[in-house]
């Protein structure tokens, strides 16, 4: 027997009570918890994803669908562009690169992005197995999607049109998968990779079936295609008046911040956007949400720091007998405040323990429901250093909660106590 | 003499001041305090438990000077010298029959006696993990007499042990207390009232209010 022991069995002999306090709290924590992963792995991921990534140029629109379309691939794209005047961007001197991009169509909700290799170079992807494409209708896949789809290099499957699932199929032609990336927990693991030639010809091939009745001309050109290798910088190369989605563009140098999303904004059909201010605005946004939602947090957590008090207050009432028995044999008053102090840093400590496994798992189920979009890449069960924090918080609240009870215990008279029967 | 009280006076706020009766005991020895309700019995109790302190006067067991004695020395000499048995068992109820023997090991720092075998001796044996608020009344007053043995003792003081119990349980309770005090060497003092505690214990003091 000891002091520990004791407590456990005074917080135990109360089990509605205990149990009451401890997952109050625990809610409130895990609020915290998991607030704070998303935050810290949400923002981390936006940066990382958007690293080298100075400008997007797309369709006018909204700016921010623009980057969380162009970058994320969480929102729809603003619409198409033609590439004439994208090649005219290319060759100004204020743009250092420029990665063109054809999106649009999906595998069960991946999207699959047409774009040339700087764009897998962008984030020092590195292939698992096979090889980047070099063909059309060849396509790389995310870690993510090889790993949910089951495909490996090889295999082959038909994309569908639009953007999320359930869009009618394209089923003229398959893509081949020729190689897997290595996952790096940024947005590639969740894309499919191919050229822009790819996604040119499965809209043609859609649009000759359903006008030609004749196939034999469309084989040929079908069977022509294949032949054919894709732009592996730079632009594609073609004579039709093609059309590209967003632009992925990298300053030559600092002026160019300042010149060149007014030069697209004034001086074309295009309108540019800049991931990281855009960003900014979407947390500026969000705070709004978060800092409620941590109000809430802490109101909750104070109303488990007063519900602690009084079941402890109130089982004080009950236990001075207990308590002048316990001073009768042998114990200390230090030892009865201590007694008292135990009982709450235990009912905290366990509340945090809790909390924290609460908030992971409750990020875990937010994840596993949401597996295409930009949550679907956040990991639950990485722990955080501000979690340590969390344990310290809930121990504070313990404290506090145990300072008036436990005082009383140190002040409670023996011989009143004892003889009041 | 293993345990001498002397000229002990004490005052209740805005009472008059009670003076009480010497005790002197040696080892083996046992001794009923008697008086009215209300003459200062359990005050009495309380002053050679340490538990109040008294206005003049002392209390010494085994050379040692209690009323001297102050703060945490005095806790733990209690819990290591002094068994004491009160009117109602005040067992602890969130510990079941052996967690309260050994609270008192504990808080005294003292391993006193072997409880299975106390437990063995008091009629308990097949109590030790019971909880304590299965126990009937009788029951209860043994564990709580268990508790007061549990260190082996100088001095075992009882307030009133029998007053809430049945003819036989006072006098199974009675016949434990002298015999475990004997068997420990311990010094035995009984505050009571009760008629059939006289039967058995002779020697006694009165208290009288003056």
């Amino acid at each position: 027997m000891n002091l520990f022991k004791l407590s456990w069995k005074y917080l135990t002999f109360r089990p509605l009570s205990t149990g009451l306090n401890v997952l109050l709290l625990a809610l409130g924590l895990a609020i915290i918890t998991v607030l704070l992963l998303i935050q810290d792995q949400f923002e981390k991921k936006m940066n990382q994803d958007a690293v080298g990534i100075d400008l997007v140029v797309g369709a006018k629109g909204s700016p921010l669908q623009l980057i969380l379309a162009g970058v994320y691939h969480i929102d729809f794209p603003t619409g198409n562009i033609p590439m004439d005047e994208a090649q005219k961007l290319s060759r100004n001197r204020l743009v250092k690169n420029i990665i063109p991009m054809a999106l649009g169509d999906n595998y069960q909700g991946f999207r699959i992005v047409g774009t040339n290799h700087d764009y897998p170079g962008l984030y020092d992807a590195q292939l698992q197995n096979g090889q980047l494409w070099a063909k059309p209708y060849e396509v790389v896949l995310g870690a993510e999607v090889s790993e949910k789809s089951g495909y490996r290099v090889g295999d082959e499957f038909v994309g569908s049109h639009g953007i999320s699932v359930g869009s009618h199929e394209h089923d003229a032609h398959k893509f081949k998968v020729v190689g897997v990336l290595e996952r790096k927990g940024n947005v590639l693991d969740r894309l499919i990779l191919t050229s822009v030639e790819s996604i040119w010809f499965t809209h043609d091939e859609e649009g000759e079936t359903e006008l030609s009745d004749s196939t034999s001309n469309h084989t040929d050109h079908h069977e022509a295609h294949l032949q054919d290798s894709v732009a592996i910088k730079g632009f594609p190369k073609t004579d039709d008046s093609r059309e590209l989605t967003t632009l992925l563009v990298q300053y030559r140098n600092p002026m160019a911040a300042i010149q060149l999303p007014r030069i697209i904004n004034s001086g074309t059909s295009m309108q540019a956007a800049s991931p990281s201010f855009e960003m900014s605005r979407l947390f500026e946004l969000l705070g709004v949400g978060i800092t409620l939602l941590q109000g809430l947090a802490v109101v909750i957590i104070g109303i488990s720091g007063l519900g602690i008090f009084i079941a402890l207050y109130n089982s004080l009432k009950e236990r001075k007998y207990d308590l002048a028995i316990l001073r009768a044999i042998g114990a200390s008053r230090g030892q009865l405040l201590l007694l008292i102090f135990l009982e709450g840093i235990m009912l905290t400590l366990l509340g945090a323990i809790l909390g924290i496994l609460l908030g992971h798992s409750f990020l875990s189920v937010i994840i596993s429901q949401n597996e295409q979009g930009v949550v679907g890449s956040l990991q639950p069960w990485i722990f955080l250093k501000q979690e340590l924090w969390i344990v310290v918080y809930a121990l504070m609240v313990g404290v506090l909660a145990s300072i008036i009870p436990a005082i009383a215990a140190y002040q409670t008279s023996i011989a009143k106590q004892l003889t009041k029967a | 003499m293993l345990f001498e009280s002397k000229n002990l006076k004490y005052s209740h706020p805005n009472q008059p001041s009670l003076s009480f009766p010497d005790i002197s005991l040696q080892q083996g020895e046992s001794m009923l305090v008697l008086g009215k309700s209300g003459s200062g019995k359990t005050t009495l109790l309380n002053l050679l438990a340490g538990l109040l302190l008294p206005e003049s006067g002392e209390v010494t067991l085994n050379q040692q000077n209690l009323s001297a004695m102050k703060g945490q020395k005095l806790d733990l000499f209690r819990g290591k010298e002094i068994g004491i048995v009160f009117q109602k068992p005040h067992l602890l109820a969130a510990l079941n029959v052996k967690e309260n023997l050994q609270m008192a090991h504990f808080f005294s720092k003292k391993k006193g006696q072997e409880l299975d075998q106390l437990l063995a001796e008091l009629g308990l044996s097949g109590k030790a993990n019971s909880s304590v608020l299965t126990l009937s009344e009788g029951e209860a007053q043994r564990v709580s007499i268990a508790r007061a043995l549990a260190t082996s003792p100088k001095l075992i003081l009882a307030d009133e042990p029998t007053s809430s119990l049945d003819d036989e349980n006072a006098n199974k309770v009675i016949q434990l207390l002298k015999t475990q005090a004997a068997k420990i060497g311990a010094a035995l003092i009984i505050v009571t009232h009760d008629q059939r505690v006289k039967t058995q214990i002779s020697n006694f003091v009165e208290v009288k209010p003056l």
